[in-house]
């Protein structure tokens, strides 16, 4: 007999099939409670009870093997052994929904219909239970032909049995070859297939999701549901404020703690500048960013988590309909408020290609997590932080202000995209709107911990390496007395070409220099600005000096503003534009991207300066 | 009388579909969904805003939101 060596793990969205990856595999795959999480195959690797490894492919849902969309396209590819480069599973689990058994059993049958190895994970059956709904799963298994097991991925219930399953699967179909199912069943047969077995599992049914309804009436009001959405919007840039804060504080107390320890012990030698003023002041200035971020990340993980998610798309759908998108590009765009790469991945969930690439176009205009530390710092600088009344921050306000400036911005691009280069017909809105859940405290709080690493791993990186290649440009050719350093140094040199261009919208020297760096990604621009003035400082003080209050004192408010307004539309992130190349399969549209970001913040800052001047700011 | 103008919280089948107003991945998907001819559905809620759009219907045990459009290309029955 053949060793099994591929599973893959099929199903509806939403059924829970990255839940039962990551409790089979150790893997820590992103779960949350909307359909579309999953876009791209993910493989793992499993243990049999007998030690052998079985390579274990998480795919994304599907409601038929007709394949709408790009990511159910890799479902399908996967499944029928047409992905390049990935051997066909052998076993197929799928995944279904327990308390929305009878929609899940469609796909499910098409899928036993393969006449493969195939078992059933009857998941969630605790939701299910809690619903009312008390289901029979030998009865589902002599029904399917199939075995059936009853799990619970989230809480690990049901894997023991499970694994043993996929481990006797093998052959187990070829057993009864009298059971082979009938070719060419039509979608009305199937489903009515579906509604039998569902009957005939189910042992008893209660009034169902009373607490579901109850909760939609209220989220879904015509009239209260926007500004619910819109309240819990406007609390999340609040909290982003007025909870970092102190933690913030500490954190760059520390960074100059630190500072002022390297100074007094490491003698004054080109490798301490190199760590005060290139690593410490450069890379720390971003890290004391972390609250910001993970405050902003508990808000979307929760969102996400509870099933809130969808129901924002529900509310945002009528008003992404007038620029010609569907409250299905919602979601790849929220994503984007974390990083535009996820968020521009997640489009492949939509099936309208015109619609995706829209989606795909604006999604950079989402404030994602890497703008926060620029704001932040420019925003603690020149804005004072005093109360507006109500208890409501003025400089939480002005950030709000700046999300609301881009989400306006993505709106008049996509009108325009969808009237020019991305024209096509009405996109339409079809949704699965999931149950409300419970989020699991261990789930958030590892969700958390993955962004922060990610973020510090950003800063320990590609932060780390550019500010200090920066630092190395700004410190050579050492300047003759007299002269400034930062005009003589080979970065100055390079900045006075790019100032040339800037200048006219208010921009400084050493903002045209930080504007370079920050390509790579926009978080560099805080912690080139950072190493510019430390080795630029007149003396040891001045250079352990916070950022903030270093530009307090050398910008006026106007330049401040327009700074603000530049990163606003910037498309200033390498990845960004290398995931849309990949998405888009060409240098086409990430040219386009980056061309008509750049003309909106061009636009944008030099409005900004000129009105603040006449203003008289 | 069709689905978008049927009242809310009342049990309604679909007598009729009809496809040629719907794009034909958005037909595949409302079938996937089981929302074809001879289905039980209800409006559970009317959108949000003036166009009273989208939609969220519930289909079995399962709620799914739609837009007007396609509400409109479905005939409907009320069921007792």
């Amino acid at each position: 007999m053949s060793r099994i060596r591929t599973a893959a793990l099929v199903g509806n969205p939403n059924a829970g099939k990255s839940a039962l990856f990551n409790a089979l595999t150790g893997a820590r795959q992103k779960i949350a409670n909307y359909p579309g999480v999953t876009v791209e195959r993910h493989a793992g690797r499993m243990l049999l009870p007998s030690g052998e490894p079985v390579e274990l492919v998480d795919l994304p849902g599907s409601y038929g093997f007709d394949a709408t969309s790009p990511d159910e396209e890799v479902t399908r590819k996967v499944v029928f052994g047409e992905f390049p480069g990935e051997a066909q599973p052998e076993v197929l689990i799928v995944v279904i929904d327990a308390s929305n058994i009878e929609q899940h059993l469609v796909f499910a049958q098409e899928v036993i219909e393969l006449g493969r190895p195939t078992v059933v994970a009857l998941n969630m059956v605790d939701l299910a239970e809690r619903d009312g709904l008390v289901l029979d799963p030998t009865a589902l298994e002599q029904a399917l032909g199939v075995p059936v097991i009853s799990t619970v991925a989230v809480r690990r219930r049901g894997l023991t049995e499970l694994v043993q399953a996929i481990a006797d699967a093998e052959g187990r179909v070829e057993a009864d070859p009298e059971d082979h199912p009938r070719p060419h069943i039509t979608l009305p047969e199937r489903r009515l297939a579906a509604h039998n077995i569902a009957r005939g599992a189910i042992l008893s049914e209660t009034a169902q999701h009373r607490i579901h309804a109850k909760m939609d009436r209220l989220l879904l009001h015509p009239w209260f549901g926007p500004p619910i959405l819109f309240a819990l919007l406007f609390v999340m840039f609040q909290a982003v404020f007025a909870w970092a804060d102190p933690l913030g504080g500490m954190l760059e107390d520390a960074t100059t703690a630190l500072i002022d320890l390297a100074k007094e012990y490491l003698p004054a030698s080109f490798l301490r500048d190199l760590l005060t003023e290139g690593v410490l002041s450069g890379v720390g200035s971003v890290v004391v960013f972390l609250p910001q971020i993970v405050i902003l990340f508990a808000f979307i993980l929760i969102m996400e988590a509870t099933g809130y998610m969808a129901r924002a798309a529900f509310i945002m759908d009528r008003l992404m309909a007038y620029v010609g998108l569907s409250g299905r590009s919602f979601i790849p765009l929220l994503s984007s408020f974390a990083c535009a790469i996820p968020g521009i991945m997640a489009t492949r969930s939509i099936a309208d290609p015109k619609d995706r690439l829209t989606t795909i176009l604006i999604a950079p205009l989402m404030t994602c997590s890497a703008r926060l530390p620029v704001y932040a710092v420019i925003i603690g600088a020149f804005i004072p932080a005093r109360n507006v009344g109500w208890g409501v921050g003025l400089q939480g306000l002005v950030l709000f202000g700046l999300y609301v400036a881009g989400i306006i911005g993505a709106m008049a691009a996509a009108l325009v995209l969808r009237r020019s280069v991305t024209k096509g017909g009405a996109s339409g809105f079809i949704m699965e709107l999931p149950k409300y859940q419970l989020p699991r405290l261990s789930d958030l709080l590892l969700g958390l911990w993955q962004r922060a690493w990610i973020f510090l791993r950003r800063a320990g990186t590609i932060i780390f390496t550019v500010t200090v290649v920066l630092w190395l440009l700004l410190s050579f050719p050492k300047a003759p007395l007299g002269e400034s350093q930062l005009e003589y140094s080979v970065a100055g040199r390079l900045a006075s070409g790019v100032e040339v261009v800037v200048r006219p919208i208010g921009f400084n020297h050493e903002m045209a220099l930080a504007l370079i760096p920050a390509m790579a990604a926009r978080e560099v621009a805080v912690s080139a600005l950072a190493t510019t003035y430390a080795v630029d400082a007149p003396d040891e003080d001045a250079a352990a000096a916070a950022l903030g209050d270093t530009l307090a004192g050398r910008w006026t408010l106007p330049t401040a503003l327009a700074f603000l307004a530049w990163f606003v539309f910037a498309p200033q992130c390498l990845s960004t534009i290398a995931v849309t190349r990949r998405e888009t399969n060409g240098w086409k549209w990430p040219m386009f991207m980056l061309g008509y970001l750049f003309a909106m913040a061009y636009a944008a800052a030099g409005a900004t300066f000129w009105i603040a001047t006449a203003a008289g700011l | 009388m069709t689905l978008d103008a049927f009242p809310s919280h009342r049990p309604a089948r679909i007598t009729a579909v009809d496809w040629s107003q719907l794009a034909p991945e958005e037909g595949m998907r409302l079938r996937a969904l089981g929302i074809d001819e001879g289905a039980m559905v209800e409006i559970a809620h009317r959108g949000v805003f003036a166009g009273k759009d989208p939609i969220a219907l519930t289909i079995g045990r399962m709620t799914v939101a739609l837009r007007r459009s396609h509400a409109r290309a479905m005939s409907v029955e009320a069921v007792q």
